[in-house]
């Protein structure tokens, strides 16, 4: 029950403009919960007690000009703090890490990782949702259409990015930047689009070169496209 | 210490908890078979309203419902308790006030769910909001329909931050309660998933307004302007994109035009006047009014300036528009005018001939409905609905046209036209230029087939 005293006193602190107000403080000294207490009971007639105002995580409340945007909220993100965040891989190649991986190994990694739900010949499984990663090419004019990394996905970036951030279903963001440019090159092998020989490598480099059937096959909205007369 | 533990002093006040632990020491009594005269703390005339007779007739029920509160019995619908149905609730005082612990539930003779499309995958699945009982322009935020990529997170907010970072001039970190702080605005708007209707390009496949378009819904959604966030954190020249990033398990992503960003973009921690549900995307969700609902990245944690779209699984992959050609639509970001007759509507069944109320709901990303008109004849001829307001931009927006069924064959459709002068399509129109294999954006007149004995199916007209 310390927790709610504890709001209650800042909220008392800022209105007389002490600033009480560093986020580390406060965070870490939070007890780790996995409900909300209900409101404390407060007064006579045991009213609920308001939320109050919420504290701003910024060390100085500093000049407040709301004009020019200075609230006195918030705090700046270091570089260690955005980095932690920062899994973002893009076409050419910013955002991708460090490291690499090839062929051989990402045929291991797929085979213990991926190979459940999409198949050991990448062909996808229906019925558990898990969508078909190569062959298809060819197919994007037909009645219907097969669209796979090989034969859709523009950008070799976004299957790093997207294995990186959400993969495998069952332990999503657990592969390592090696192993994602390890299975990034077996996919990619597989789909004939880098060589499949064992030893070909991906790294940050050479992932940003890499040319997909696809890459061209993408226009921007053009609607309205659909004039209906009245 | 209450004597009872069921009655815990932060869930029930010192009046509420002696009238419950009276009614239990009541009800004790009454199944012990001990005499009425026994001296007890519970005597008639203890508390206004309640007496001896009504106890003996409704009170153990009462009591009943007093011991099930916070809990819904199985019976009842989700989001309902089941209390005793009084034979006259004329004659005896209703149930207490608070024994819902405080946080009112509907009633238990109301029904409608969410209903999931059967996805293979539970994790990446969707569920629609049942249009066809809906009323006015807002959905009940228990309704309001989901798309989950990798589940429903459960975070503390407390814990979660959102990171502002790329092309600024100084990156900030916000917590839940910095963003409460920040001037707010609330607005209504409707978010559609892209996917809503994909069923229905080739021929009509679901029966009900719910599955051919309950992935739309509308709410009020109160935070923090993006633009306001942006001016803190100050854009740095050339930036154009905005990656938003969620903090579920599919870490889902999507950039966003700079433009939309400074224009309308709200960061909300807030749904119809509480905090988001946690489906929609509790602590934190951006709202994109009127961009396909996949933007409106839910659980936000992060939003990274660039100068060019980040290319992410979910608009390259996902949520392109496949072309007859080969070619695929990228970044079709804008929901066009739509509207949809929820009553009649499909799997109904109207029981005579007689005066009905047509009433849908129709919408735009560009902007306020102008106009919608409603056929009767599978569009041989149109007549202009009234719009109950508020007609609001980027908004659900009722519309209602009374209408005489005569018992004969009947093709109902609307058809919306928006501010901008766009007309809603017919699916014809649409499949001529984008073919059958595009999956999203699906915005054609709906047409619902009213057959001699009432029966209404969902048709292509």
């Amino acid at each position: 029950m310390s927790t709610p005293k504890t709001s209650l006193l800042c909220a008392a602190a800022l209105t007389v403009m002490v600033p009480c107000l560093a986020q580390e403080a406060w965070a870490g000294n939070e007890p780790s919960r996995t409900v909300a207490q209900l409101p404390e009971r407060i007064g006579k007639f045991e009213e609920r007690a308001p939320a109050g105002p919420t504290r701003s995580s910024a060390a100085k409340v500093g000049d407040i000009d709301p004009a020019k945007a200075h609230f006195g909220v918030g705090q700046p993100a270091t570089d260690m703090q955005i980095a932690g965040f920062n899994i973002d891989a893009m076409p050419d190649g910013r955002g991708l890490p460090p490291g690499q991986g090839s062929y051989a190994e990402g045929e291991e990694v797929f085979a213990e990782r991926c190979a459940a739900c999409h198949g050991a010949d990448l062909e996808g499984n229906k019925d558990i949702g898990a969508p078909k990663l190569i062959g298809g090419r060819g197919t994007l004019t037909d009645a219907k259409p097969v669209k796979t990394v090989e034969s859709y996905w523009p950008h070799a970036s976004t299957l790093f990015d997207y294995v990186h951030r959400a993969m495998p279903m069952d332990s999503p963001g657990s592969l390592s930047a090696d192993e994602v440019y390890a299975v990034s090159a077996y996919i990619l092998g597989r789909a004939d689009i880098i060589s499949d020989d064992p030893g070909t490598t991906l790294d940050a480099e050479s992932m940003a070169k890499v040319e997909m059937p696809n890459a061209d096959g993408f226009v921007s909205d053009p609607r309205p496209d659909v004039r209906n007369k009245e | 210490m209450p004597k009872d533990k069921r009655f815990s002093g932060s869930r029930y006040g010192p009046a509420e908890r002696h009238m419950a632990e009276s009614l239990v020491e009541i009800e004790r009594r009454m199944l012990s078979g001990q005499s009425e005269e026994e001296d007890c703390d519970c005597k008639e005339g203890m508390f206004n309203g309640l007496t001896r007779r009504n106890i003996l007739t409704g009170g153990i029920a009462l009591g009943g419902a007093v011991f099930t509160a916070g809990q819904a019995a199985a019976d009842a619908p989700p989001g309902a308790f089941e209390y005793p149905v009084q034979p006259d609730p004329t004659k005896e005082q209703g149930r207490m006030i608070l024994d819902d612990g405080g946080y009112g539930s509907r009633s238990q003779f109301e029904n409608e769910l969410r209903w999931r499309y059967p996805t293979a995958s539970l994790d990446s699945s969707w569920s629609m909001t049942p249009l066809a009982s809906g009323h006015g322009i807002v959905t009940p935020s228990g309704l309001h329909f989901e798309r989950h990529h990798g589940g429903i997170p459960a975070i503390d907010p407390r814990t979660h931050e959102l990171i502002l970072h790329g092309m600024v001039d100084e990156p900030m970190r916000f917590t839940v309660d910095d963003l409460k702080r920040l001037p707010a605005v609330s607005r209504f708007c409707f978010i559609e998933c892209s996917g809503n209707g994909l069923t229905e390009w080739k021929e009509p496949t679901l029966r009900t307004v719910q599955g051919t378009h309950g992935l739309t819904s509308t709410s009020e959604w109160t935070g923090v302007r993006l633009s306001t966030l942006l001016e803190m954190v100050g854009l740095s020249d050339g930036a154009a994109w905005i990656l938003a990033e969620g903090s579920d398990a599919a870490v889902m992503t999507r950039s966003v035009p700079v433009d939309k960003a400074m224009d309308d973009a709200i960061v909300a921690y807030a749904q119809n006047g509480e905090a988001l549900r946690p489906e929609q995307g509790y602590p934190l969700r951006l709202v994109l009014p009127g961009f396909e609902g996949n933007t409106h990245i839910k659980w936000l944690r992060r939003l990274e300036v660039s100068d060019k779209p980040f290319m992410t699984r979910e608009e390259t992959s996902k949520y392109t528009d496949l072309m007859p050609d080969g070619t695929a639509r990228q970044f079709s970001l804008t929901m066009e005018a739509k509207s949809v007759i929820t009553f009649p509507s499909g799997a109904m069944k109207l029981p005579r001939p007689g005066f009905y109320e047509i009433t849908g709901l129709a919408w735009s990303g560009r902007g306020k409905i102008a106009r919608v008109e409603v056929s009767a004849d599978g569009g041989a001829t149109w007549q202009e609905a009234a719009l109950d307001g508020p007609v609001l931009p980027k908004c659900h927006t009722r519309f209602r046209l009374p209408w005489t069924w005569t018992g004969k064959e009947a093709v109902l459709q609307s058809r919306a036209v928006d501010e901008t002068g766009y007309v809603q399509p017919t699916l014809p129109e649409l499949v001529k230029v984008r073919g059958l294999k595009s999956v999203y954006h699906l915005n054609a007149i709906q047409s619902w087939h009213i057959a001699q004995d009432g029966e209404v199916t969902n048709v292509h007209a």
